[in-house]
Order: structure tokens, then C-alpha cells, then sequence
């Protein structure tokens, strides 16, 4: 046969590269030897900036101490959206390293020029750049003549994963040393000259407004600046931060609210999801070429409650004004995104708003960050040109906030005569899970739906499935059935707000579809291992589930009270896979005394930062487990303090061991959400395993296993 | 306003304030040192504990006046950069912690368990952190954290 070769594919930049390819805007080299690196991604915690150091320093062969992470700011950073989704690796880091081989590049040819020598024949160690005859320069040598404001060129070969030296090894977490000695690190631990206090009155009642506010009380606190009041937005500046919680709380009791909007019934979350009007799409199908006949059909409906970010600090920003501009200071995860709506609430030009990054607290999604910085910017209005420090108080934080939307999730499998699984039906129910900012015409931001003139509230919607899904991420099974039909149920209401929570949708229906997937082995007398293996061809997802069990020795022999189970799942369907094997304990409680996980994020740049993810990762979700449910009344938000909104505690954590499957030749993806879905759905099916009782209503606690057990007899 | 002494981290201090404000409003507004973290300010988080004679406990719950006369201790006394405390060090090694805004009370809760028992089992580390929380998940690394520093110090 006589057929033409397809051409190639031209080569492309990364996506982050191709949105931002000016060379200067990622790297600034200076002639005391120092490199700034500037990502758009930044540190919540999760140790990314020092990955992305990594790379940077390994692709230009200089040591990390060269390397200076420049925080993420409006005015000069690469627009790089939000940090979330698990996305940074894929995102910045391919960027980077593609623009630190180009310019890498870029240097030794402006070598070879000034040292007489070809380029091939240069070598590059710690940025000192020799030749042949022992000829030198380097990085630094050459900083001020070699100019990146260039763009980057596609086709550029990064080093060979052999020759990398930095990445694939641990190394110490850059930031780690100023926060164990105390140092200000945190936006929270910032004072800057003049810098005034803030804090905002909002109702306990849901969406009460403001109908009376009497100032006086207020205004006899000493230091009191401003009241602030534009509709039912309020709030006070003060010169002192004591000032502006005795001022807030006297303006509490100036003010008089309306009723608030009535809240769904805390009890029964399935009938409130599923009654609510709803845009209904069909998110996947499959239809079997054969389709084997249905001898029965089993049907099982699971729920997850509405989760708390509940970061360890409350929410912080500060804002300045100077005429008609204004700078912000914020821990958002997109301070572009932040801008966009700050500028629709502001009606400025995006030119006028600077917004820069500094470290918050650990976010697990979109917290109330955002909401701080619009409060502080309103406030910051009455500062005469001062700087306004706001900080939100415990309360506002655990009910102010966005929550992760709780769900309601129904699967029905169609079993054949021999119990094999012929058809799969999966439907979800759920608000949005992602209402985020700067994506919208409208803005997404909590004062932008109390001031006088309103925005409309924003309902949460779904990101695409391309991009990982929403209420629907992860509904899709990995296993080979042959037929299936997945349908997502988005609520159009919403009474109380949601969006994005660390694996979005995805920890509801791992845990749903790894259940129902554990009760259908059980049921055929099958292990649930074995079971898994069967139904599934991708080799990386056996691989982690082979290894989980060989780790945890599966299956312990059996103990009375103690239970052991599997959970696995690849973090939507396209990111790191992970399994986890649960020991449980029952007794009063129920007790997690044992995670054992193995993980394939393809190559792994800082196998301990990895480690230190998923090991994260399985103990929030043991804590949202055993422990986390939003709680209200008809009328507002009760679970706003660490009593009525526990979580997990120093002696009750499980221990917890991680397997790496390395895999260097595969691109890496990140590693921060993987463990959640697998270690919900582990411990779900350990207790089973402990006491043959289903729970399919989440959290796992005393009532729900009594509640379960009620259902069953 | 009337004054209050107390020594801090080891130095004479004279705070002119009201006796009733918080041990962490003084130290973060007043002074200036924002080591001590606010998390709760109900005393629930433990983000802010400092070292209260040999006891650690949460500032945002200790009024001034309680503290006349007293030795208190905050992670900016702990250790420095040229002197790190052994658990400073040690939470570097184990890389203990992920966001970090937790660890300046757990350090001192540590430092506190360390004072009154040098060889605490990993139970009695755990029952010790077990009024600090810690969102991130990091809680097992913290715990081996301090039985590494444990056995630092005992080897001397």
C-alpha cells in the first residue's frame, strides 16, 4: 500500500506558555547570581512553589538556592487562572520547564558567540556556562546582555528525565523554616505603615437584610475611623484591631435584620436535592454492542452533607487606595480572576486594580479569600488612602464561606443471571460545585450581593467534564461495564451557597461507586481486590490497587471489631490514580487506625511533597468521614465554631502509609486531591467489613451505622 | 491604664494596656510579634498557644492580668534561625507540616510536653497535640517530628 505518512503535528507551547510566552514575564536573571522565577500558580500550602523551583533549577542546571520564587501579583506575573484542580504541576510546570530549556538555550548560544566556541560544545553547571580550552562565562556573566522579552518558540526539547538531577528527588520545602520559627509569613502577620483595622457585620440569619442600623454604640468605641454602610453591607474601620471588634460588636446590636430565606431541612438532604428544580444533562453513555438481558436490578441511593473548607485561620485581606486605584492584598488562588471581579463590582478598569498574593492558611478550594478582599476594598474606601486590614472572625468563616455542595447520588446496576454487572446507571443530584470568581459576567464575590444595588446572587455551576467535571467528576466508572448511562442533576436554586471544595464532586461518587462496587463482589462471594481487577484494562489502575494490597497484606485475617476495605479511584478519570486500603476499628466510635495507599501521578518531581499530599489528603477525608456535616436550623448556619464543627484530632488520626509508583517517562499530574474518593469509599467498606452494615449516608458516625442498621433489619 | 510586667521570651516586659485584653492581642497588636497565631480566639484551635511557666496555652483565651509576674514564652523565644530549637529542626527534617499556620501552637505544645517528659511515647506526643488542630493532614509527621527532637535532645 502506497499511503502517505500523516505529517506530524506541528510542536505547541504548554497551555500556560501559550497564554503567557514572554520569556521575561516566568524568568529574571540579575548579575549577583540570583534567578526570579515568577509562576502564576502559588502556595496554599501545598508545597508548589518549591516544586516549580525544582524544575526551574534542574532545566538550567543551577543550584536551588539560585532560585527566587516570586509571588503571584497582577502587575507582572504570568496569567495563570486559579491554583486548583490539582492543576499546577501540568500547568506551570510544564510551562516552566519548557521556558527554562528555551532560555537555557538562548544563554549558551550568547556563550558561543562571546567565547568563539560552537554551542554544542558548552556545558552549563551551577549557571557557569565552559567551553572547550577552558573557556567561561556565565548566567550572570551574561544577564545583562542576553534579553528575554521574547516570546517562547514552540519545539524546544527539555532535558532527557535521565539528566534531570532535582526533580524525582525529595527536597526541603522552600517556606518550611520561616513558618517553624515564627516568622511573618502569613498576609495575616503583615503591617504595613498607616495600616488601619477592618471588620464586617453580616446577619446569622441566611441573606437577612439590613433594615435599621443604629451607629452610636459604634461610634463611642475609642479608635473608631469609619462605619462603612452600603445597603446591607456593614462594617467598621478602626485604628486598632481590639477597636474594630468592640466597634462591630456594638454595631451587632445597633442593627435590626429582616427574616432571613428559609434553609432546606439539615435531616433529609436526599428529598430537599431532589426536589428542587434542576438542569438535567446526560454526562456519559454507553451503550454494550450485545447488550446481555437484565435478570434483576439493584438500586442503592448515597449522600454526602455539606463540607466546611474550615482552614485553620480565618480568611484575610488588606486593600489601599490611592485615588481612583486601588492594591489588594489577598490569599485568593486567582489573583486575576480576583481582579476581573473585582473591577464589575468596582466599575474600574482592570488597570486600576492591583491584586497581589501573599500566604494564607492551607486552602482546600474557594474559601472565603475572595469575599475578604471585596470586604476590605469596600472598607478601605472610607481609610482616606490607608491601608485596611479585614479579617473574618471563626463564626463568618464556618458559615459565610462557600460550602462543598452536599449530594445525593443513585446507582443501579442490571445483573445478568450469573450476577456479572450488564448495565450501570449513575445519577447525581447537587448544587454546583464551583462558583468561583472572574468567570462570569456577574461577580461571584459575598458583599457584591448585599450592597444597595445588588448583584444577583451566583448559583454554582459544573465545569465542563473536559475539564475534570463538577458534581459530576469521577461519576464516570473506570471499570469495563458494558453498558452505562451517567446523568447529573444540577439544582437552580441554591439556599446555601457552594463551590469549589477539594475534589469537587468526586468524593461523593467514588464513595458511591466503590461501595456499591464492594457491595456487588460481596454479594457474589467475590473479594472485592479480585473483584476490582476483573472489571478493569488500564494496568496503571491495577498496578495501585496490586500494590495497596500488597502493602496492607490483603486481606488481614478477619478480627471481631476490627474491618478492613478498598477503595480506587483515578482523580477525574484522567489525573493521579490512587488506592487505599482502610483498617477500622469499632467500638463505641468507629476508628481509623490504618491507611495504606499507593499512588501514580506519572513522574513525581518531590516524591516527598507527593507523599506529603496524599498522606494529607487521607486524613482530611478521614476527618470529613468520621466526622464533618455542615449543620443548620430552618433559619441559618449552627456548626460556626471547632465544638459544633468537629474535625479530626491529634489522637484519633489513622497512621498512614503511601507507595509511589514512579513512573518518569509519564507527564506528572498533581497529587492533591487523589486520596480523598478512594479513602471515603476504604473506610465506607471496612465498616461494612467490621460489622456488615452499609452506610451510605455520610459521615460515619454512632447514628448513621444505628441508622443503617434500623434500614437493614 | 495600668501596667503589667511579665517576663517574655526571657526579657523584663511593661505592658501599659487594659488587664482584661488577650495575652494574643497584646503580643500580635501591641508588640508586634505575630509568631502566635489567631485561629478561633475561643481557646479551641490551639494556633496560638505560648508556654505559660511550664504549660502551654492558648493566648487568645489568657487575659493579661493573668500573666503578671509570669514567664511566657512564644515560638519567636523558641528557637532562631542561628539556633533553632531541636523541634524547629527537627519539624524541617521530617518536613512536618504543609501550611504551617497551625505549627507555631504545636511546637509549643511540644515544647511544653518535652519540658515535663524528655522521652514521651508517640500516645503521649498525640495526647499532648490533642487540643491543636491541624486541617492539612500533616498530624503523623508532626508526631514523628517530636520523637525525633525527643531523642535529639536526649542524646544531648
Amino acid at each position: 500500500m502506497n499511503q502517505q505518512a500523516p505529517d506530524p503535528s506541528p510542536p505547541k507551547l504548554p497551555v500556560s506558555l501559550a497564554a503567557n510566552p514572554r520569556l521575561s514575564s516566568w524568568l529574571k536573571f540579575s548579575s549577583d547570581g540570583q534567578v526570579a522565577v515568577s509562576p502564576g500558580k502559588v502556595e496554599i500550602g501545598q508545597g508548589i512553589v518549591t516544586a516549580l523551583a525544582q524544575i526551574a533549577a534542574d532545566e538550567l542546571d543551577i543550584d536551588l538556592s539560585r532560585v527566587q520564587m516570586v509571588r503571584a501579583s497582577t502587575t507582572a506575573s504570568p496569567n495563570e487562572g486559579v491554583t486548583s484542580g490539582s492543576l499546577s504541576i501540568q500547568q506551570s510546570g510544564r510551562a516552566l520547564r519548557h521556558a527554562c530549556a528555551e532560555v537555557r538555550r538562548i544563554f549558551l548560544q550568547q556563550a558561543a558567540e562571546r567565547l568563539g566556541v560552537g554551542v554544542d560544545a558548552l556545558d552549563v553547571e551551577d549557571g557557569t556556562i565552559s567551553g572547550p580550552g577552558n573557556v567561561r562565562t556565565s548566567y550572570w556573566e551574561l544577564a545583562d546582555d542576553v534579553s528575554l522579552d521574547r516570546d517562547a518558540t514552540p519545539g524546544v526539547t527539555p532535558k532527557a528525565v535521565t539528566s534531570r538531577t532535582l526533580a524525582g528527588h525529595s527536597v526541603q520545602r522552600v517556606d518550611i523554616p520561616d513558618k517553624v520559627l515564627g516568622r511573618p509569613r502569613f498576609i495575616h502577620d503583615q503591617a504595613l505603615p498607616g495600616m488601619l483595622h477592618g471588620r464586617v457585620l453580616r446577619p446569622e440569619d441566611a441573606r437577612a437584610r439590613l433594615l435599621e442600623l443604629r451607629e452610636d454604640g459604634a461610634r463611642a468605641v475609642a479608635g473608631l475611623v469609619a462605619i462603612v454602610r452600603d445597603g446591607s453591607f456593614t462594617g467598621v474601620v478602626s485604628e486598632t484591631e481590639p477597636g474594630a471588634e468592640l466597634a462591630v460588636q456594638a454595631l451587632r446590636k445597633g442593627a435590626t435584620w429582616s427574616d432571613g430565606d428559609l434553609l432546606p431541612d439539615e435531616g433529609d438532604l436526599p428529598s430537599f436535592l431532589k426536589s428542587q428544580p434542576a438542569e438535567s444533562t446526560i454526562i456519559d453513555k454507553k451503550t454494550a454492542t450485545s447488550p446481555g438481558a437484565a435478570a434483576r436490578t439493584i438500586r442503592r441511593q448515597y449522600t454526602r452533607p455539606y463540607i466546611a473548607h474550615a482552614s485553620i485561620a480565618p480568611s484575610c485581606a488588606m486593600a489601599q487606595w490611592e485615588g481612583d486605584r486601588i492594591h489588594v492584598w489577598t490569599h485568593s488562588q486567582g489573583v486575576y480572576l480576583l481582579r476581573a471581579d473585582l473591577a464589575l463590582v468596582l466599575k474600574l478598569p482592570v488597570e486600576n486594580i492591583t491584586v497581589e498574593h501573599m500566604e494564607g492558611a492551607g486552602c482546600y478550594g474557594h474559601n472565603a479569600a475572595d469575599d475578604v478582599a471585596l470586604d476590605a476594598v469596600l472598607l478601605a474606601k472610607a481609610a482616606g488612602g490607608r491601608p485596611v486590614r479585614v479579617q473574618w472572625s471563626r463564626q463568618g468563616e464556618m458559615s459565610d464561606a462557600p460550602f462543598g455542595a452536599a449530594m445525593a447520588i443513585e446507582i443501579e446496576a442490571d445483573l445478568d443471571a450469573q450476577g456479572e454487572i450488564v448495565g450501570w446507571r449513575h445519577a447525581i443530584w447537587s448544587n454546583g460545585h464551583a462558583a468561583r470568581p472572574g468567570r462570569a459576567a456577574q461577580p461571584a464575590l459575598l458583599a457584591g450581593f448585599e450592597l444597595a444595588n445588588p448583584f444577583p446572587r451566583m448559583i454554582s455551576t459544573n465545569p465542563p467534564q473536559a475539564n475534570g467535571g463538577g458534581g459530576d467528576r469521577n461519576s464516570i466508572p473506570l471499570y469495563d461495564f458494558p453498558s452505562w448511562q451517567i446523568e447529573s442533576h444540577r439544582l437552580t436554586t441554591m439556599p446555601i451557597r457552594t463551590s469549589a471544595l477539594r475534589t469537587l464532586g468526586a468524593q461523593g461518587n467514588v464513595f458511591a461507586i466503590e461501595s456499591f462496587i464492594d457491595e456487588l463482589a460481596a454479594e457474589r462471594g467475590e473479594d472485592p481486590v479480585a473483584f476490582r481487577l476483573r472489571h478493569l484494562r488500564d494496568e496503571r489502575a491495577k498496578d495501585v490497587i496490586r500494590a495497596a494490597a500488597t502493602r496492607a497484606r490483603w486481606k488481614p485475617e478477619k478480627q471481631p471489631g476490627i474491618g478492613h476495605g478498598i477503595g480506587f479511584a483515578r482523580y477525574k478519570n484522567t489525573g493521579a490514580y490512587c488506592a487505599a486500603i482502610a483498617e477500622i476499628e469499632s467500638a463505641e466510635e468507629i476508628s481509623v487506625r490504618k491507611l495504606t495507599l499507593a499512588v501514580d501521578v506519572g513522574e513525581t518531581i518531590n516524591p516527598d511533597g507527593v507523599i506529603n499530599q496524599i498522606e494529607g489528603g487521607a486524613i482530611q477525608a478521614t476527618s470529613w468521614v468520621l466526622k464533618e456535616r455542615v449543620r443548620f436550623d430552618h433559619r441559618r448556619i449552627t456548626s460556626t465554631n471547632w465544638t459544633e464543627y468537629p474535625i479530626l484530632r491529634f489522637s484519633e488520626v489513622p497512621d498512614v502509609e503511601v507507595e509511589i509508583i514512579q513512573r518518569p517517562d509519564i507527564d506528572p499530574v498533581g497529587a492533591g486531591e487523589a486520596a480523598h474518593g478512594p479513602v471515603t469509599a476504604a473506610i465506607a467498606n471496612a465498616v461494612f467489613d467490621a460489622l456488615g452494615v452499609r452506610v451510605r449516608h455520610l459521615p460515619v458516625t454512632r447514628d448513621s451505622i444505628i441508622a443503617a442498621m434500623e434500614l437493614t433489619s | 491604664m495600668p501596667t503589667v510586667r511579665f517576663h517574655l521570651n526571657g526579657a523584663e516586659t511593661e505592658i501599659e494596656a487594659d488587664p482584661d485584653r488577650s495575652l494574643l492581642d497584646i503580643l500580635r497588636g501591641q508588640i508586634g510579634m505575630t509568631g502566635p497565631h489567631f485561629g478561633c480566639g475561643a481557646g479551641e484551635c490551639g494556633a496560638c498557644n505560648v508556654i505559660i511557666g511550664d504549660h502551654a496555652v492558648p493566648a487568645c483565651d489568657t487575659p493579661l492580668w493573668s500573666v503578671a509576674g509570669k514567664d511566657v514564652t512564644t515560638i519567636e523565644g523558641l528557637g532562631t534561625i542561628e539556633r533553632p530549637h531541636p523541634l524547629q529542626r527537627a519539624f524541617i527534617t521530617e518536613q512536618a507540616l504543609q501550611c504551617g499556620y497551625c505549627v507555631s501552637g504545636i511546637l509549643m505544645s511540644a515544647a511544653a510536653l518535652l519540658k515535663r517528659n524528655s522521652s514521651p511515647t508517640s500516645r503521649e506526643v498525640k495526647e499532648a497535640l490533642d487540643r491543636n488542630l491541624c486541617r492539612c493532614g500533616s498530624h503523623n509527621r508532626m508526631v514523628r517530628a517530636v520523637l525525633r527532637a525527643a531523642e535529639e535532645m536526649a542524646a544531648g
